[in-house]
Formats: C-alpha cells, sequence, structure tokens
C-alpha cells in the first residue's frame, strides 16, 4: 500500500507528522516534493484559471502523484482549535482533486472539526488508522509516535528553521548550522507557511534574504502563546487560522525593538490576503517599522523579485544608518 | 442629524427604506450602482478584495456624499470574507475620514444579543416591541411581493410578443407596490400588479429554454452587478429560474433551515459534503436539482476570485458531465463589458437551443 503526500499547503504544516503515522502502520508513504516546473505548468493548465496559485500548485503536486501511488491522503481539515476555520478552498480541497481532475487515485479525506467533539484530531487519525485495516492499539501507537516527531518538528521551528529545513532534519538527521546569527539585521517574513516555503513559487525569498546577511523570521518561528497573546483591533476575529496567525504575528514583529522590516507575501488571487494585506497595512501605518508588501504568482521572476527584495533592504540599511 | 442607510441590491431598498422610516429614522437611498460607483469603490478597496465588497464600497461612499452617517449592514460568520467586509468598510472608511458608524447585522441564530441591540439603536421613534414585529411583517410581506414579480417577469419575457414590454411593464408596476403602505394594500398592489402583467401579449408557440442560474447572492440579486443578464436571457428567449431570492436566502439563515435548503444540501452531498461558506455548495445543489428537472442549461454568476464559487466551479465540471447538463460561468468584475458577455450568452443559447431540438427530432413521436 502507498500512501501519496502532495508537497504542497498542509505538507509544510503536519507532513512529519501524517509521515511517521503511516509508516507505522507499515504503509509506505510518497510524497511529490519539491515543486517543478512541470508540476506549475500542470497544475495552471488543469485548475480553474481563477484560483489562488497554491491551490493550482496543489493540483500538480497530486498529479505528480497519480501513477505513483494506491491512495492519496487529503484530509479536511476544517478546524483545528475550536475557534478559526481555514479557507474554503482548504474545505473543499479533497472534492477539487476528485472531482476536478481525471482518473485520480483514490482520496482518503477524513474530516477534522474540533468544535464537533473532543479529540477529533485523534478521531479522524482512528478512522484512516480504520480505513487502512489496522488494529485500533496498533493506530494509537502510531498516533503517539507521530505526536512526539511533531513536537520535534515545532522545536527546530522555535529556533529559527523554516519547515522545509525542519523536515529535512527530522527525517534525513542533517545537523544544519545555526540559520541565526547574531549582529545582522533581521526581518520578518509573513505570509502562509506554503507560500513562503515552496521554493518555486516564492522564488526562495528566505534564503535570498539571508544570503544578504539578513536574519529571517517567519510566523512559524514564534511559539503559539506569544501569537495568541496578540491582539489586533479588528472589532472580529478573522474567520480563517493562517490569516488569523498571520495577523496576531505580524502585531508580534511589529513591537518587537530587533525587528528591522516585514515583508507580507501573498499570493495572486488569494481571497482572504486581500482582507489581510489591508488589516496589516492599517495597523502597521501607525508603526515605524518598514514594511513591504510582496505579491508573488506562477510568473513571478527571479529578477523582478530579486531587484525589489534588494531595494527594501537598501532602504532598511540606509534608514538603520541615518538613526 | 442621524442619517441611515444601506447597500444597495436589487429591488430590496423599497422594503428597507419603509422599515427604517416605521421605526423613525431618516433614510438616504442608496443610488442604483452606477459608473461612478464602480470607479469610487475601486479606488478605495484592496485590489484583489471580490466585486461586492467594491461596489458596496462605492455605494457607501456615495450615500456618505448625501448626508448618510449611519450604515445598516449584514455580517457573517465564515468562511467567506463576506463576513469581514462590514469591519474593512468601517477601518477605511474612518481612514478616508468619514465619521460613520456601520450596524452590522450577524444571524440572529448565533448572536441574538447583537440583534437586538441592532434593533433598538435602529429605533428612534422608541415603538414597542410588537409594533416593531408589525413593521417588520410588513417589510417582509412587502420583499416577498417584489421578490414574486420579479419571478414573473423572468416568466413572461421570453414570451412576450413586442420586446420590453415586460421590463417597462415590470418598472412600473414595481412603483404600485413601493407605494403601498398597509400590509393589505401590498397585498392588493401585488395582486394587480400579478394581473397587469398577466395581460402582456404573449406568443405561447415558441420553443423557450429553461435556465437555471445559481451562484453568489449579490451578484445574483444585483442587476448592476451583473450587466442584467436575466434581460439579456429573456429576450433570447430562455426562461430564468434564480436559485436564490432575498426573502428565501433570509429564512434559510435568521431562523432556521427549511426543507428547500434541506433538500439543495442533500443534492450537493456526493460532490461536497463540506459547507465551504458564501454559496458554493447551493450552486452544486441546485445545478443537480435543475438537471433533475430537465433544464436545458446553468449559468453560474460569481465575483471575481470569490472562493467558495471557485471551489463550485472545478467541481460542477464534474457534476456537468454526469449530468450532461451544460453549465456557463462568469466570473464578474469591474472590467466585465456587457457585449461580450452577450456575445458569450447567444452562443450559449444557440448551443442549448440545437441540444434541444436534436433530442426533440430523436424521440419518438
Amino acid at each position: 500500500m502507498r500512501i501519496g503526500i502532495p508537497g504542497a499547503l498542509f505538507y509544510f504544516v503536519y507532513y512529519p507528522m501524517w509521515k511517521v503515522f503511516f509508516e507505522e502502520l507499515e504503509t509506505e508513504v510518497i510524497t511529490s516534493g519539491k515543486t517543478t516546473r512541470e508540476m506549475v505548468d500542470n497544475g495552471v493548465r488543469e485548475a480553474l484559471a481563477d484560483a489562488c496559485v497554491p491551490v493550482k500548485l496543489f493540483f500538480g503536486h497530486a498529479m505528480a502523484l497519480k501513477d505513483k501511488v494506491d491512495q492519496l491522503f487529503i484530509p479536511r481539515i476544517v478546524c483545528m482549535n475550536s475557534k478559526t476555520v481555514y479557507c474554503p478552498k482548504f474545505l473543499g480541497l479533497p472534492d477539487m482533486i476528485r472531482h476536478g481532475l481525471p482518473d485520480m487515485p483514490p482520496v482518503i479525506d477524513v474530516r477534522i472539526d474540533t468544535r464537533d467533539k473532543r479529540f477529533a484530531a485523534l478521531r479522524a487519525f482512528m478512522a484512516t488508522g480504520h480505513m487502512l485495516k489496522k488494529s485500533t492499539p496498533a493506530v494509537l501507537g502510531a498516533y503517539a509516535k507521530s505526536r512526539v516527531t511533531q513536537m520535534k518538528f515545532y522545536r527546530l521551528l522555535r529556533s529559527g528553521f523554516q519547515p522545509a529545513e525542519a523536515i529535512d532534519m527530522v527525517f534525513n538527521r542533517i545537523k544544519a548550522k545555526p540559520v541565526i546569527t547574531t549582529g545582522q539585521m533581521t526581518f520578518a517574513v509573513v505570509g502562509y507557511p506554503y507560500i513562503i516555503n515552496d521554493q518555486y513559487i516564492s522564488v526562495d525569498v528566505v534564503n535570498k534574504l539571508r544570503r544578504m546577511g539578513i536574519n529571517v523570521l517567519t510566523p512559524d518561528n514564534i511559539s503559539p502563546l506569544s501569537v495568541a497573546m496578540q491582539h489586533y483591533d479588528s472589532g472580529k476575529r478573522m474567520f480563517w487560522t493562517f490569516s488569523d496567525k498571520v495577523l496576531r504575528a505580524t502585531r508580534y514583529f511589529a513591537d518587537r525593538k530587533n525587528i528591522d522590516g516585514i515583508i507580507h507575501l501573498s499570493a495572486f488571487g488569494c481571497g482572504p490576503d486581500s482582507i489581510v494585506d489591508r488589516f496589516i497595512h492599517m495597523d502597521n501605518s501607525r508603526r515605524s517599522v518598514p514594511f513591504m508588501s510582496l505579491t508573488i504568482d506562477e510568473h513571478s521572476g527571479e529578477a523582478g523579485i530579486g531587484t525589489r527584495l534588494e531595494a527594501f533592504v537598501d532602504m532598511v540599511k540606509r534608514k538603520k544608518r541615518g538613526e | 442629524m442621524r442619517k441611515v442607510s444601506f447597500p444597495h441590491m436589487g429591488e430590496s431598498y423599497r422594503a428597507f427604506k419603509m422599515l427604517l422610516t416605521d421605526l423613525g429614522n431618516e433614510v438616504v437611498l442608496p443610488p442604483r450602482p452606477s459608473r461612478r460607483t464602480l470607479n469610487l469603490g475601486v479606488q478605495h478597496s484592496p485590489e484583489f478584495a471580490c466585486f461586492p465588497l467594491k461596489i458596496v464600497m462605492g455605494n457607501y461612499l456615495e450615500v456618505i456624499d448625501k448626508g448618510a452617517n449611519l450604515l445598516v449592514t449584514s455580517g457573517g460568520v465564515g468562511p467567506c470574507r463576506a463576513g469581514l467586509y462590514a469591519e474593512l468598510h468601517k477601518k477605511t472608511l474612518r481612514e478616508l475620514g468619514h465619521p460613520v458608524d456601520i450596524i452590522v447585522f450577524e444571524p440572529p441564530r448565533l448572536h441574538p444579543i447583537n440583534f437586538i441591540r441592532n434593533v433598538n439603536r435602529l429605533n428612534p421613534a422608541r415603538l414597542s416591541i410588537k409594533a416593531i414585529i408589525e413593521c417588520i411583517k410588513r417589510g417582509w410581506r412587502k420583499l416577498q411581493a417584489l421578490d414574486n414579480l420579479e419571478k414573473i417577469s423572468h416568466i413572461i419575457r421570453p414570451e412576450e410578443l413586442h420586446r420590453g414590454t415586460t421590463t417597462r411593464m415590470y418598472k412600473k408596476v414595481l412603483e404600485w407596490v413601493d407605494s403601498a403602505y398597509t400590509t393589505n394594500e401590498i397585498i392588493e398592489a401585488e395582486a394587480a400588479a400579478v394581473d397587469e402583467m398577466n395581460k402582456i401579449p404573449r406568443d405561447h408557440e415558441r420553443l423557450i429554454l429553461n435556465l437555471g442560474m445559481v451562484g453568489e447572492i449579490y451578484v445574483l440579486l444585483e442587476p448592476a452587478s451583473n450587466l442584467e443578464i436575466e434581460e439579456v436571457l429573456g429576450n433570447l428567449g430562455v426562461r430564468v429560474e434564480r436559485s436564490m431570492f432575498l426573502t428565501g436566502w433570509t429564512r434559510d439563515n435568521t431562523w432556521k433551515e427549511t426543507t428547500e435548503g434541506m433538500t439543495v444540501k442533500d443534492a450537493a452531498h456526493p460532490y461536497l459534503p463540506e459547507l465551504i461558506g458564501g454559496h458554493g455548495r447551493d450552486s452544486i445543489g441546485h445545478t443537480i436539482l435543475y438537471a433533475k428537472r430537465n433544464f436545458d442549461g446553468i449559468v453560474q454568476l460569481a465575483p471575481f476570485t470569490c472562493i467558495p464559487e471557485i471551489v463550485a466551479r472545478t467541481i460542477l465540471n464534474k457534476v456537468s458531465h454526469d449530468y450532461s447538463i451544460p453549465v456557463l460561468t462568469f466570473f464578474l468584475d469591474e472590467q466585465t463589458g456587457k457585449a461580450g458577455m452577450v456575445t458569450r450568452l447567444e452562443a450559449f443559447v444557440d448551443l442549448m437551443r440545437m441540444k434541444k431540438m436534436q433530442a426533440a427530432k430523436l424521440k419518438p413521436a
């Protein structure tokens, strides 16, 4: 039995957990890996033109796995914290893949909604395990192990690594050198993990900045508690988990003394970001942290993004010297 | 002096105006969205925000020009963006230097206190609860009358002998309902209007196509945003059945779900078992129901970048294939031109007509 996990969207949040869970249940896990040109082209061709870039990429990743796996694991993650849900495109993701692409392998689409029942995540994994005809104790054991790995993954994120690097370190036991060096400028790159960490679509913004001698922090690098403690003065809570996190994380970064600049990375056609970006603007206009908003799509070029980043970095440096 | 206004959405403003005036408010009528509304809205909204947000923003700026300082709108609890619109509008308007207040009505089922407080704020005449309920009932009746007349115009227009008579008549009878005040007057005006509409000379021999219209509520309900698509289709000899009217939607979303709502949900279940916000699931469910009733085609209307409708559209491909019903989707925004839309509709109607005629020929007599 081979289970396919597309290397996009939730991959950057839950992949370590999912991989360990399925491997403990003696199933082979195959992922589509890094985004390639071909995947982008496939996704752009097959997905609806009006869909956002990350969803198009997800289509491309799913197609890359088509003939390699027996089942695709695309859980319907509705709500994980009993408060906020995910973007409608995430809620309809399994259905979009099932009905939007021809000849796809069966999709495992367990529903996780913590507002419904207690231990919804555990229940969902139990259901998945039973679907694979495994016994309850085996599934429980696999779930416990997968949680341990996920914790390890979170610890690596807190120490400044980005999800893609942390995944590498968890599974390939690579001893990476620390990415945060003291005495350098620090930028916060805010945005959704599946945009920032997809090296192809984000034109590798994180490493580009690092090569310019800048420490990079993303919302994944701060603890959930500090995120939760931030308040933004929008009367209504953001509905979407990722957007809520980005908005609060931006608030957190803007209040830090050691953050020299904030870059908001968003994808073309992203629904929630149309509102998030405006809220960040309004929130930041009262603060003095330099801010840039960068929109990427399937046509973003290496040179264009590079030039804008360099210009931004130069301006921040000049401002710092002037002080 | 406090002046109240609200966003323009189809003909519903006639009922809202009456209700708010009864409660003792001075009402500024929102103008029908025009080029100017769009320009204003686009200028002050985020680029990727969906079309309704931009139109409503423009509408707000226009009524503020006329002196409105209290805006009434609906809220929402996600996951569709529309629930955050009021927040975004308020912040943007304040940033532009307009000291306006926005009253947001959340679904009363989930936020009963918010509902009562809002009603109280909109009641400077200090009417009793009984009187308020009376006013709401009358407003509701008017809304129903307006919806009924619109439905009838959709049925009659494709059969009219002289093009344009239905539209002219519809505009005329709307004024009758508009000037009716008591419940009895509204019922009488509605009956008279229906009679008058039925007198329009019709050609019953014509081959009429049945078309279901699904999609996002604002672009379905506001003719200025969908470039009067129903009129265009009617003139092409197509009887349009729209999946959504304001009264039906309000019933589904204020107190409890109706059986109609449940049927749509059940129909959509094999394709989309999850509520994805907005009207994504409704679009799929209604398409299936229309297909089962042997409709000739479906038109889906959605604002550009509308998240739930994008999900629905992706899945509708499969539905269209499974039920062999053609689906045409329009993603509308400020760039949509009427001529382009009409051309696409003409081609679509031609295809539907050919399919229908072929099927009729093949059928054993």
